[in-house]
């Protein structure tokens, strides 16, 4: 007969769910998740109602409808005519490319300036203080409106261009025009089109010209398999190198492969320069970048450089002296240092806050508005809402696609962070 | 105890959020004012003075309203507002009444779920261009760089009549028209298009303003006018007849000089004591005091003199009453009967 008896066992009670400390967290997150399920359906409600009062319904089907305004920036064909569907298509593309070029200017911008931030010479490291501190510390809305202002008040008007008696002359040999209105720079065009597309005379009694997408498809693949050859040529003089001690000297048979193939294209396209002439009231021909594209682009790029200069300077002091050091010690040249050692290592540490910034410079884009940059907001956001009155769908869209587009970006960079984290193995 | 305070707090803000829509007037004079929109500024219509006080002939229909209510011009809070931000606002109930020359068209009162209460001024849109320019007619402007606000009917206006014509254009999107001038003036664009009456209002303020012309096309109708929103009947009658009763005035000759000498009594003439509440009950039908329509018209004097006094010939604005005489003098202002 065994004394042993089983301890008591007490039922549940109610209050056990506030006093026993194994219930009382799972109390508190059931709690905690009704009251925030409540607090959504209330804002869902609100809007519900609010719409209702105001007569209004919840319909994407403006999107279909002629727009009816024109978008002075155009990466893909647009008119009036064209759906809203398009005209925000053409503000996303218009969206992308500025912070495409933000995203390089202010990654050089930044790498440039933040290691010059560190040279023992004091002039340059106090100018680069400057620079940094300066755009860091004072709103980016100001520096856009200043690059605008500067742009369109001391440039000069593509009137004092014209006549026998001009006041202006355009620059590097009559190719680039810098006026009040943006800056007009050649393009490159095709004779012998394989697009497919009409060829037009830039200039009356010129040869036509084109300039379709398959022809920079050939001219850009030709280059990317030029790169890619030189890239294989490279790799190819290092087993060399460590097999017999001595590197083939490679540098004209790389230039060749990078030229020649290219060079052979273009002659068969028959690429030529249309440069920009005066017409009317403006420049013709050429690639027009307007004053709120300058404006934008410069602002976002130094703005946000200063701030990528703070981090590679960062990451590089994260990386011991005794690097540098030893790297001296086997007679590595301070530039070779930088390049070899110290930067490898510390683009570990400048990554991660990297990745924010292209976030921040990205939507940041949407300060466009101060200038009249016909971004995504300006189209989608700003006039076909006005238009059509749908405040909340295309509120809805906006979000959507700068949060499509910052996880985009995350991935992406995340991506090349892990390619760059030591290797554990 | 808390907990009950905070769903007690919850209801509340529910049920206000629920009701914010419900009826203007009694929000209007709970809050003592009229949150009224207008421009960011365009002289003569809508801007602040030296002092800092709003004046012009939007501003007016706004202190008309709030006079007619409250008895007193000065119980407005102006709200600026651009192109693009008005109908958000208006919308949203940010603002109880939109006077910012603002066309009236078939989508917004329709689709945009507005009311417009009528039009205080008939205009459309016209262009400026420099005098050195040497042009003569909007269709010479082929290939210009043309200023436009964006979110607004001048927009799309500009865009057809290219179209039609069979010329291409640069827009300059721009976001007020202070801004527009500046660019303008910068030489940015060759040309600034928007209502002609804005062209002329704009003008006016330039150093040099012999230098610019209005070319001689109109390309559009833009009849402007106050609106308020969709879905309260009661406050678009307060709006609608308060106009109204400005545009009756000059009609009937009551001016602010003659108005305290003929609401003191009932007159001869059974209209002007109906609008100034001598005689009948068409205050007590709006909801209002007897005496709104001769506050309203004492705020500013009545439709001709708020003309007369912001952009009439007179002022540097020296816009002509053109179609904006009253209709018995050849012009389009016409007010329904009071009675």
């Amino acid at each position: 007969m065994s004394t042993l008896t089983d301890p008591p066992k007490p039922g549940f009670r109610l209050s056990q769910l506030i006093y026993d400390t194994r219930y009382r967290s799972i109390t508190i997150q059931v709690v905690a998740f009704v009251l925030i399920l409540l607090g959504l359906a209330w804002l869902v409600n609100n809007i519900v109602n609010n719409l209702a009062a105001l007569g209004k319904d919840f319909d994407f089907g403006f999107l279909s409808q002629s727009a009816g305004y024109d978008i002075n920036q155009r990466l893909i064909e647009y008119d009036n005519q064209m759906s809203h569907g398009r005209a925000a298509i053409v503000g996303i593309l218009n969206t992308l490319l500025v912070a495409f070029l933000g995203c390089i200017t202010a990654t050089v911008i930044g790498v440039v300036a933040g290691v010059l931030r560190l040279s023992k010479n004091w002039v340059v490291s106090s100018l680069m203080a400057v620079y940094v501190e300066g755009f860091r510390n004072v709103p980016l809305l100001l520096w856009i409106i200043l690059i605008f202002a500067i742009m369109t008040e001391s440039m000069p008007h593509p009137r004092d261009f014209r006549g026998e008696n001009a006041t202006q002359s355009m620059l590097m040999g009559d190719n680039v025009a810098v006026t009040n209105r943006g800056i007009w720079i050649p393009r490159l065009a095709f004779t012998n089109s394989v697009s497919g597309q009409e060829a037009v005379a830039p200039v009356d009694g010129a040869t036509p010209v084109a300039s379709g997408g398959l022809d920079w498809l050939l001219v850009l693949g030709t280059l990317a398999i030029s790169i890619f050859a030189i890239r294989q040529l490279g790799k190819r003089a290092d087993r060399i190198q460590s097999a017999t001690g001595e590197r083939p000297t490679t540098w004209w048979q790389q230039l060749a492969i990078l030229i020649v193939p290219v060079g052979l294209v273009s002659f068969f396209l028959g690429m030529t320069i249309v440069s920009p002439y005066l017409k009317g009231f403006n420049f013709a021909e050429g690639v027009h970048l307007r004053n709120s594209l300058i404006a934008l682009w410069f602002a976002l790029s130094l703005y946000t450089g200063a701030f990528i200069a703070e981090i590679v300077r960062g990451g590089i002091l994260a990386i011991s002296k005794g690097q540098t050091e030893a790297a001296y010690a086997l007679g590595i040249q301070p530039g070779r240092t930088m390049k070899l050692v110290i930067l490898p290592q510390a683009m570990r540490v400048i990554i991660p806050p990297l990745i924010s910034q292209f976030l921040n410079l990205t939507k940041n884009s949407s300060l466009a508005l101060a200038v009249g940059y016909m971004d995504v907001r300006a189209t989608l956001g700003g006039i076909t809402i006005n238009q059509t009155g749908r405040e909340l769908e295309g509120m809805l869209l906006l979000g959507a696609f700068y949060l499509v587009l910052s996880l985009l970006i995350s991935a992406g960079m995340n991506y090349y962070n892990q390619s760059t984290q030591m290797k554990e193995r | 105890m808390k907990k009950t305070v905070f769903f007690g707090a919850l209801t509340v803000a529910g049920l206000a959020a629920g009701m914010a829509s419900a009826a203007t007037l009694d929000d209007v004079k709970a809050r003592g004012s009229l949150n009224c929109g207008v421009t960011t500024g365009l002289v003569g219509f809508a801007a602040p003075n030296a002092e800092g006080v709003w004046e012009g002939f939007d501003v007016g229909v706004c202190r008309a309203v709030a006079a007619a209510i409250f008895g007193d011009p000065t119980a407005v809070e102006f709200v600026p507002t651009t192109g693009q931000t008005r109908f958000t606002a208006l919308a949203s109930g940010e603002i109880d009444l939109l006077a910012r020359n603002t066309t009236w068209t078939m989508s917004r009162d329709v689709d945009l779920k507005f009311e417009f209460v009528g039009v205080n001024y008939y205009d459309g849109q016209g262009f400026m261009v420099p005098k050195a320019l040497g042009v003569t007619s909007a269709k010479e402007l082929d290939g210009a760089t043309v200023c436009i606000q964006t979110g607004t009917t001048t927009e799309l206006n500009l865009a057809d009549f290219f179209r039609t014509n069979g010329i291409s254009y640069e827009p300059v999107p721009i976001e007020t028209n202070a801004e527009a001038q500046q660019q303008y003036l910068a030489g940015a664009c060759d040309v600034y298009t928007t209502d002609a009456s804005g062209l002329a209002a704009t003008r006016a303020t330039f150093e040099a303003p012999g230098d610019h012309v209005l070319l001689p096309e109109i390309i559009s109708k833009e009849p402007l006018g106050p609106l308020v929103r969709h879905g309260d009947n009661e406050w678009g009658d307060i709006a609608r007849w308060t106009l109204n009763a400005l545009i009756t005035a000059e009609e009937l000759g009551v001016t602010s000089e003659n108005i305290a000498e003929l609401s003191a009594a009932a007159g001869d003439n059974p209209e002007v004591n109906r609008l100034l509440g001598t005689e009948g009950e068409l205050g007590a039908q709006l909801g209002l005091d007897a005496d709104w329509a001769k506050n309203a018209i004492m705020a500013g004097g009545n439709y001709g003199e708020l003309f007369e006094n912001n952009i009439g010939e007179n002022t540097t604005i020296g816009l002509a009453r053109g179609l904006n005489a009253q209709w018995t003098d050849g012009g389009l202002i016409y007010s329904p009967p009071f009675r």
